[in-house]
């Protein structure tokens, strides 16, 4: 019998009682949600906001972490002499930065006003220093990537081509300076904030992020077609720190505090996402099958982003876990 | 204090935006009736939209909880605890006035009925204000925290980095959609001398507004009041020991916090910011090492 059927007896009991007796004295039932409620804190109602944050973030995270680590992969061609990768990791960061801003632009709810986030530079504030930090890198691998192509197609001749190489040089290594941190910012900005999975992580999120980027970033090169043993290393290590943060984050617990990560569909996104960019991509890569091991660590990186930006609705909405984490 | 009448601070006016002193509200439950006039002068003095009719089921209150259209919230709390020393009857209909047991209030199932109306706390120091990349949310010459609606463009971080979930983005199709509100403290009434529409509608005085060193020092008076009269749960909600470092709206509640879905220990998000960014420097550098040894015994 269900909850239901067994008060609807109940509540016949009493009624037969109070027909013969006129009059009922003991307890009637407890209706679902009354008089006490039995939910943790009011009404179970979240203490914290969840994030407002809807599908452009994740995917944000993922581009920009592609387009930030492929200007260093740039910037390490240059000094080995990889002409071809040059240009083929410095378009691909010149994508993540036409597309990142796109996104970002589309998730606020005022898009007009996207301008305001340049009116301050706070540094106690990471999305503004990853406002800056974007912007930064846009500067950087546009002439970048332009320079890039004027040299690369002899546009100019003699000294003009050697001052093209040159600002090739600078523009590259900027971009890679903020390409790194355009990588990892993402997992500050969700690190610090009030929301408890997010902040009592905050330590393995940027590597998590800066090292999937990374991994990505050579991933995509190599599916590309830029098959070098340079490129399969960095896959390597990426899928390896990954496996790591893997075991780092099963045994790394909170109870009930970060939840989110370990139970719902937030915590089989984390879970899916980190075996396919951790250890799926570690053994592929180990038999050999480099584009199968890229295609399985892409495919992880987006799933763990997006369900990092989960877990945050989830804890959230959660008030045992905003008071557990505070009561550690 | 507590039923001055005319006299009361409440409707006096004021000076304090002139004089630059900081200003609080403090709330009291103990003499909340749960009128939700405060709810109703705040949306109609700021001109909040109506954010949807449904019924919740949770006691009187299908409010919910402070959003983006909510700046007063008032709680219904129904808990089984006795409320001072009021004789509480059982919870089925007392029919036998001559039961023995009504006369032990222990005996029976205690049952008391509490009302708070929540509000954005105007922290010391405010996660949201922090984290706002644009400046538009700001701190005034009374101490409050303002949102600047027409800088806002509405990127949501003050949503997740405010430790008391107050601030929210406002959802289409309601007029202003898009940029982040919560309580103004009745800023634009302020600039004029008035004190903020909640407090001045309060039958009761349970919202108080004045300068936070006066209120704070009623809070403490409040608590022992009740105490000596048998609310010996009575305490202040004031976390000044948390990095949060005290609110300007502060709270006397009867009880745990929890139960109010306020954090016990609410901490500002900018404390995480070390540890987070070390960790991201490291990875830049770690990546940009792993990449430089990979073409070096690789290439």
């Amino acid at each position: 019998m269900t909850n239901d059927q067994l008060s609807e007896k109940r509540l016949d009991q009493l009624r037969e009682q109070a027909w013969k007796d006129g009059v009922v004295t003991d307890r009637g039932v407890d209706v679902a949600g009354g008089p006490i409620p039995r939910k943790p804190g009011y009404y179970g109602e979240p203490v914290v906001r969840p994030p407002v944050w809807t599908w452009e973030i994740g995917l944000y995270f993922f581009i920009g972490g592609i387009g930030g680590m492929s200007a260093v992969i740039a910037s390490a061609a240059i000094l080995f002499h990889h002409l071809d990768l040059i240009r083929a990791a410095m378009w691909l960061a010149g994508i993540a930065t036409i597309l990142s801003p796109i996104l970002l632009i589309m998730d606020l709810g005022r898009p007009r006003l996207f301008l305001n986030m340049l009116r301050v530079f706070k540094h106690q504030s990471a999305m503004s220093m990853g406002a800056w930090i974007l912007t930064g890198f846009g500067t950087c691998t546009a002439p970048g990537l332009i320079a890039v192509e004027l040299h690369f197609h002899h546009v100019f001749g003699g000294t003009m081509d050697q001052l093209v190489r040159i600002a090739a040089g600078i523009f590259v290594f900027g971009s890679a300076f903020f390409g790194t941190l355009l990588a990892t910012y993402t997992g500050v900005l969700i690190g610090a904030t009030a929301i408890p999975a997010w902040h009592l992580h905050r330590v393995l999120l940027p590597i998590h992020f800066g090292t999937a980027g990374l991994g990505s970033a050579a991933a995509w090169l190599e599916l590309i077609g830029h098959r070098i043993p340079a490129l399969n290393a960095i896959g390597y290590y990426a899928a390896a720190v990954e496996s790591a943060l893997l075991i780092w984050l099963t045994f790394n617990k909170h109870g009930a505090a970060d939840r989110a990560i370990h139970e719902h569909g937030s915590g089989w996104l984390i879970r899916i996402g980190e075996i396919l960019n951790g250890p799926l991509a570690l053994i592929l890569r180990l038999f050999g099958l480099v584009p199968f091991a890229a295609i399985s660590f892409l495919i992880g990186s987006l799933v763990s982003r997006f369900g990092w930006i989960a877990v945050g609705k989830v804890s959230g909405t959660d008030p045992e876990a905003v008071f557990a984490s505070q009561r550690l | 204090m507590i039923g001055e009448g005319i006299q009361s601070s409440n409707q006096r006016r004021h000076s304090f935006v002139k004089d630059h002193v900081e200003v609080g509200f403090f709330t009291d439950p103990s003499v909340c009736i749960g009128c939700k006039a405060c709810e109703v002068a705040c949306k109609e003095w700021n001109q909040v939209p109506d954010d949807g009719f449904t019924w919740s089921g949770n006691s009187y209150d299908n409010t919910g909880h402070l959003g983006a259209s909510t700046w007063r919230h008032v709680m219904f709390l129904e808990q089984d605890r006795q409320k001072g020393n009021q004789i509480t009857g059982p919870m089925g209909l007392p029919f036998e006035p001559a039961s023995p047991a009504r006369a032990d209030p222990q005996s029976e199932d205690p049952f008391r009925w509490v009302f708070l109306s929540d509000v954005c706390k105007h922290c010391e120091e405010a996660g949201c204000l922090e984290s706002c990349p644009t400046g538009a949310i700001v701190r005034t010459e009374v101490g409050s925290v303002l949102v600047q609606n027409d800088v806002c463009n509405g990127c949501g971080y003050c949503v997740v980095s405010c430790p008391f979930g107050v601030i929210d983005r406002r959802p289409e199709p309601l007029p202003d959609a898009g940029g982040a509100f919560k309580c103004t403290f009745c800023y634009d009434r302020q600039k004029s001398g008035l004190v903020p529409a909640c407090a001045k509608v309060c039958p009761t005085e349970s919202i108080v507004f004045g300068r936070l060193d006066d209120l704070r020092a009623r809070g403490a008076q409040r608590v022992q009041q009740l105490q000596e009269s048998g609310y010996t749960d009575a305490q202040l909600y004031d976390p000044t020991e948390t990095s949060v470092r005290g609110i300007h709206a502060f709270f006397l509640i009867l009880g745990e916090p929890e139960a109010y879905g306020l954090p016990p220990k609410p901490q500002i998000p900018t404390i995480y910011l070390k540890s987070a960014w070390t960790s991201a420097f490291a990875t830049a550098i770690g990546s940009f090492i792993a990449t430089l040894l990979a073409f070096t015994f690789f290439s």
